[in-house]
């Protein structure tokens, strides 16, 4: 199962390969992995994506722990909490049809043009991973030139009452069409 | 002298009282924050990225003595040998480049074992810092794996706080080494420095207290259980266990057995210990743990040279599991019920939460254990450790007997990695912790002759013997050197078997006797090789020759080797193959 694991660690040259080398000494693989800044610019926040039964990642997560500059690990996935990857994809889009083809589609996704030219058009788009992925696979017989993808962050819910914000009813509408 | 020379030397000052100290330079912060440590002996080896270091420890010899090594690798397992000897933090300095490489077998040997060291190593300087310059390694990326925790220094101003987080973490929690990399550039740089300095990132304090509940818990489940083991290592001895784990054992009559890390933490001739678990342990201790119906861990691991087949390790036992380190807990065999806290704290609290209890429910629950104890003791009688003695060949069995006899079971053995380790770990009843030093997690052959003199740092006056194989003694026995220089009077004993004996057992008894380059026949005369290190030593070919030559090496005032040739072909037994189980134990040799 995946699992999205968040940890505070210091900001400092080195950290960030003594978390990812707890991953590779132990073979595993990371599916995605963000680093960024906290409210305290001593601590960044790295958020793994990872693959493993729930022993394995525990055992991982106490080993992260135990690290002598991480403040704190979470496995995120175990509780409620919002989720969120961005891509960045160039895709054909000739003047005429297949423009209005992409555009719709960016309209339909809620997303953003970026950049353009007479063939192409860069797009922007963040959501949940089952959205991105469904926009991918909708812009494919378009055919995409080329994708970069963000790692995934997450963040915990502020309730756990799902309050769910219409433009999230739509991503989880989004999720549905995918499959 | 040139008279542009002559306008560099200072000139005295006017008012001396008035000048202002210059602060002081990375390698005297270094130095000052060492003695801060309590830090007076220093195993190392010299090189251009430590010269300033070097000229700042010459200038503090009086408060820190430097033992200069032969080899890094050296420097290392003698910090580990007086480390584990003494659990105080052993210090090893090494150059940039080849110092550190040289330096990592004992680093890695280290983290495995939990030993508390702190590694100083030279890094070329910040500005050359990944230009593939001379004698530059990546230092801190090539020991990530194996340490603690690890430094760069890379502003002279955090030196002194670096050095002390660093042995805050060493010896804390679960000990291990630390490497500290310091650029040239910052040994010569200056800072103020305070031996207060310390390091803005709070250091999350490891939990030592026993959660109460999960104390009572557990000091349930040992009440009433039936067919209770304790499975007790390295944890046992690292926190100063030994006295509450033989108090708590004692007190409910619990069978002990201990792993090899473990061995001291518990008295091997105590009537409660069923002897050494694992590969080469002992059938009682082995099969105890097979039907077992709770096995009470403490400070271990449940490493695979313990367990065997994970999957048949103590099949039918609940699992009590005590540690320091969470990461350990739950990582081979998930506990039933886990007490993260220091293995002493946790001992003793179980021993209260014991004691409190009704008077009767205690008598109960020994009485209860008495048929176990019935089959214990039949166990025992049925496959006691032996071996076959001879007439004309020396057994390396025999040898650790009279080693044993002859130092009244006092002595701190250090052992290499092979055979003879197991034997000594087998035949060497040990009456204290920290009487036994081995290379365990590791399993790095020429831990042995360093390891030895390190503990005989530690003790000047006690006897440290070095039990080595021919292989192992070879890898490391340029230390001899370094012992006769500083007088640390070890006494190594050579058990030459001609061979590389472990793997050719292997060889013999999975192979089919194919001996793929195992054979140490060439060899130097280990008599005439000590000597020319300035050594007493002595040679032992037949049985009735070894008291007297052992007698001998052990009375004498310095450092002494004896080369006992012993039979070549003997084997460890009893053995549980790699990845067997318990049940699967090999008694003696076929056609035997
Ligand atoms: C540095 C290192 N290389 C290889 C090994 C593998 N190994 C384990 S035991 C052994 C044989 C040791 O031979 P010797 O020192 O003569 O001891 P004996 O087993 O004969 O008592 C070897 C090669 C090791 N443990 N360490
Ligand atoms: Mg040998």
């Amino acid at each position: 199962m995946n699992h999205t694991l968040s940890i505070v660690v210091a900001d400092q040259p080195g950290e960030l390969s003594r978390i990812v080398g707890l991953f590779s000494a132990r073979g595993f693989n990371i599916e995605t992995i963000s680093v960024g800044a906290t409210l305290d610019p001593q601590w960044a926040r790295v958020t793994i994506v990872t693959r493993g039964d729930d022993r394995t990642i525990d055992q991982i997560c106490k080993q992260c722990a135990r690290l002598a500059r991480v403040r704190e690990v979470q496995d995120v996935t175990t509780r409620p909490h919002i989720e969120r990857e961005m891509a960045l994809i160039t895709v054909n889009a000739q003047e005429g049809l297949q423009r209005q083809e992409v555009l719709n589609l960016v309209g339909v996704f809620r997303a953003k043009v970026v950049d353009i030219s007479h063939e192409q058009i860069v797009v922007e788009a963040s959501g949940n991973k089952e959205k991105v992925e469904a926009f991918i696979e909708m812009l494919q017989p378009l055919g995409i030139h080329e994708i970069t993808r963000t790692g995934r962050i997450a963040i915990g819910r502020l309730s756990n009452v799902e309050v769910v914000p219409t433009a999230e009813l739509e991503e989880d509408l989004f999720a549905v069409a995918a499959h | 002298m040139s008279a542009q020379a002559a306008l560099l030397i200072p000139t005295e000052p006017l008012f001396p009282a008035l000048e202002k100290q210059p602060m002081p330079r990375g390698a005297e912060i270094l130095i000052q924050a060492l003695v801060h440590e309590g830090v007076d002996s220093i195993f190392g080896y010299p090189g251009g990225a430590v010269l300033h270091i070097y000229d700042e420890l010459w200038r503090a010899r009086d408060r820190i003595t430097h033992y200069l090594v032969r080899h890094e690798q050296g420097a290392v397992h003698m910090a580990e040998g007086y480390a584990r000897a003494s659990g105080r933090v052993g210090v090893a300095l090494v150059t940039s480049g080849p110092g550190a490489t040289n330096a990592i077998t004992g680093i890695a040997n280290a983290y495995m074992d939990s030993t508390p060291i702190v590694v100083i190593t030279g890094q070329v300087p910040l500005p050359l810092i990944g230009t593939d310059a001379f004698q530059e390694v990546d230092t801190v990326g090539i020991t990530r794996p194996c340490v603690k925790h690890n430094y760069l220094v890379r502003d002279v101003r955090d030196l002194g706080a670096i050095v002390h987080e660093a042995f805050h973490l060493a010896r804390t929690g679960r000990p291990g080494p630390v490497v500290i990399d310091i650029p040239k550039d910052v040994s010569a740089e200056r800072a103020s420095y305070s031996r207060l300095d310390h390091i803005r990132f709070p250091v999350v304090a490891p939990i030592s207290r026993p959660d109460k509940r999960a104390v009572s818990r557990a000091a349930l489940a040992i009440l009433q259980a039936k067919r209770p083991v304790m499975y007790v290592g390295g944890g046992i001895v690292n926190s100063g266990a030994a006295e509450e784990l033989r108090a708590f054992a004692e007190a409910l009559q619990l069978p002990v057995t201990p792993t090899l890390m473990g061995l001291g933490g518990f008295p091997s001739a105590h009537n409660l210990s069923l002897g050494m678990l694992g590969m080469h342990g002992t059938y009682t201790a082995n099969m105890a743990v097979s039907e077992s119906d709770l096995l009470i861990a403490v400070g271990v691991r449940f490493d695979d040279r313990v367990t065997g087949k994970l999957a048949t390790f103590a099949p039918h036992a609940r699992v009590i599991h005590i540690d320091i380190d969470p990461a350990n807990v739950g990582k081979n065999r998930a506990p039933d019920l886990s007490l993260i806290a220091d293995a002493r704290e946790a001992l003793a609290a179980l021993r209260a939460e014991v004691s409190a209890r009704d008077h009767t429910e205690i008598v109960r629950s020994i009485t209860q254990r008495t048929r176990w104890w019935d089959q214990l003791r039949g166990w025992q009688r049925e496959q006691p450790l032996r071996f076959n003695g001879s007439r004309d060949q020396i057994k390396p069995q025999h040898v650790i007997r009279e080693l044993h006899r002859l130092t009244g079971g006092e002595a701190i053995i250090a052992t290499d990695v092979g055979q003879h380790q197991m034997w000594a770990a087998q035949f060497y009843p040990f009456k204290r912790e920290r009487q036994w030093i081995t290379s365990g997690g590791l399993g790095a052959m020429g831990f042995g002759v360093p390891a030895a003199i390190g503990a005989q740092l530690a003790f000047r006056d006690a006897l440290v013997v070095a039990v080595v194989g021919d292989g192992g003694f070879q890898m490391t026995n340029q230390e001899l050197a370094t012992a006769i220089q500083y007088d640390l009077p070890v006494k190594v004993v050579i058990m030459n078997n001609g061979y590389l004996g472990m793997v050719r057992q292997w060889q013999e008894m999975f192979y089919e006797r194919t001996y793929s380059e195992v054979d140490l026949s060439v060899a130097p005369d280990f008599v005439k090789l000590a000597e020319a290190y300035g050594a007493f030593a002595r040679r032992a070919r037949h049985p009735e020759e070894l008291s007297e030559v052992l007698e001998a090496a052990l009375a004498h005032d310095g450092v002494s080797v004896i080369d006992v040739v012993v039979e070549k072909e003997e084997n460890v037994f009893p053995i549980v193959p790699a990845g067997a189980n318990a049940r699967d134990m090999i008694f003696q040799s076929e056609g035997v």
